[in-house]
């Protein structure tokens, strides 16, 4: 009993282990939490962000907390200020490991405001 | 048993010493929060609704308007990240047109852009309501839905909208812009509902367009349009134009 026990737990770290190693590395830019706890956030920000952008778009409600460009102040990288310009960006790091396609940075920018503003100042 | 006999001045200083305790735990909870609830309120942007009591408008006045001039076109594409460029399938918001009558050869120019019609005929069209009137009178494309049909640039008889061919990059963060969507003149919803005018009528260096709401009375829209004639394009087709051209 004991052998097979000793044997399980063998089995177990390095599973364990690589399971963690295959996590995706983020850069978090500034983090911080202003809307849910992150856990909650990975599964509802999309429903978050879709309900936005219709107040946003078709009844002109600007609500900073839950819009994109809010979360892109605080996430966006400290050393590019985007979320999406390399693979361990913010929005990037965890699509590509979902395999999820987004679609967003199609249209919208992933960069922060103040940093596009300061350069396209001129 | 008269050990068991609890000794009232015991309880007095426990309960006291609990109710200072609750009582400085209170304060710092307080002063923990309070920064946290200031900041969040200073934080959030506008969360009231665009107002349907309110009608935006602009008031182009054709005397000011220099021949030649381009600022605002200049303006809205520096504003918009359009680029200046005026080819067949390049997205343009305004242009600037040069009028000729021939028979008395009186000349105008004048900015031409999406009207912002009380009965937009585009939104008639979208087969996917992407194309819609805001309730303050400013007519949008929600990207979101568009799936660049392009009825709505064949039903606009302004040809105010435009279609994106090319894929975009560095957009403005506040004016998302992509390939595959049908746009036009936002009257700059976005400064619009930070209480700053569209960047045309700012860069206008003769005042030629006022911005405004048509509906307030006491506003200097409201009032001039009271007190001299203006004239609403192709007036005849009933669409009732938020834009309206004085000197025309």
């Amino acid at each position: 009993m004991k052998l097979l026990a000793s044997l399980l737990l063998c089995l177990c770290i390095p599973a364990v282990w690589a399971a963690g190693a295959d996590m995706p590395k983020i850069d978090i830019g500034k983090g911080g939490q202003c809307v849910k706890d992150p856990q909650w956030m990975r599964k509802n920000h999309m429903r978050l962000l879709k309900h936005q952008r219709d107040e946003t778009v078709r009844n002109g409600v600007r609500d900073e907390k839950s819009s994109l460009k809010n979360c892109i102040e605080c996430h966006a990288s400290i050393k590019d200020d985007s979320v999406i310009a390399r693979d361990d960006s913010f929005c990037v790091a965890c699509h590509r490991y979902e395999a999820v396609k987004v679609d967003c940075f199609e249209c919208h920018s992933g960069e922060r405001k103040s940093a596009w503003l300061q350069r396209n100042a001129k | 048993m008269s050990d068991c006999k609890i000794n009232p001045t015991e309880i007095n200083m426990v309960d006291l010493k609990r109710r200072s305790f609750l009582k400085t735990s209170l304060g710092v909870v307080a002063v923990a929060i309070a920064p946290g609830m200031l900041l969040f309120d200073v934080a959030h942007g506008k969360s009231e609704p665009a107002s349907g009591k309110v009608r935006w408008g602009m008031l182009i006045d054709t005397n000011q308007c220099k021949d030649g001039c381009n600022d605002c076109v200049g303006a809205c594409n520096k504003e918009n990240g359009l680029s200046d460029k005026t080819g067949a399938t390049d997205p343009q918001w305004i242009r600037k047109i040069e009028l000729k009558d021939s028979s008395s050869g009186r000349a105008l120019s004048l900015p031409m852009m999406c009207q912002h019609c009380e009965h937009p005929p585009c939104v008639d069209v979208c087969p996917t309501t992407a194309s819609f009137k805001r309730a303050d009178g400013i007519v949008l494309v929600d990207k979101h839905r568009c799936i660049g049909c392009r009825y709505c640039m064949m039903a606009c008889p302004y040809k105010a909208r435009s279609f994106v061919h090319e894929p975009l990059h560095d957009q403005n963060p506040d004016v998302p812009r992509g390939k595959g969507t049908v746009e036009s003149c936002t009257l700059c919803v976005h400064r619009v509902d930070q209480g700053q005018r569209p960047a045309c009528a700012e860069a206008c260096p003769n005042k030629a367009i006022l911005f405004g709401d048509l509906n307030d009375a006491n506003s200097e829209i409201a009032m001039k349009i009271r007190s001299v004639a203006s004239a609403q394009v192709r007036a005849d087709l009933q669409l009732n134009p938020g834009i309206r051209y004085q000197g025309l």
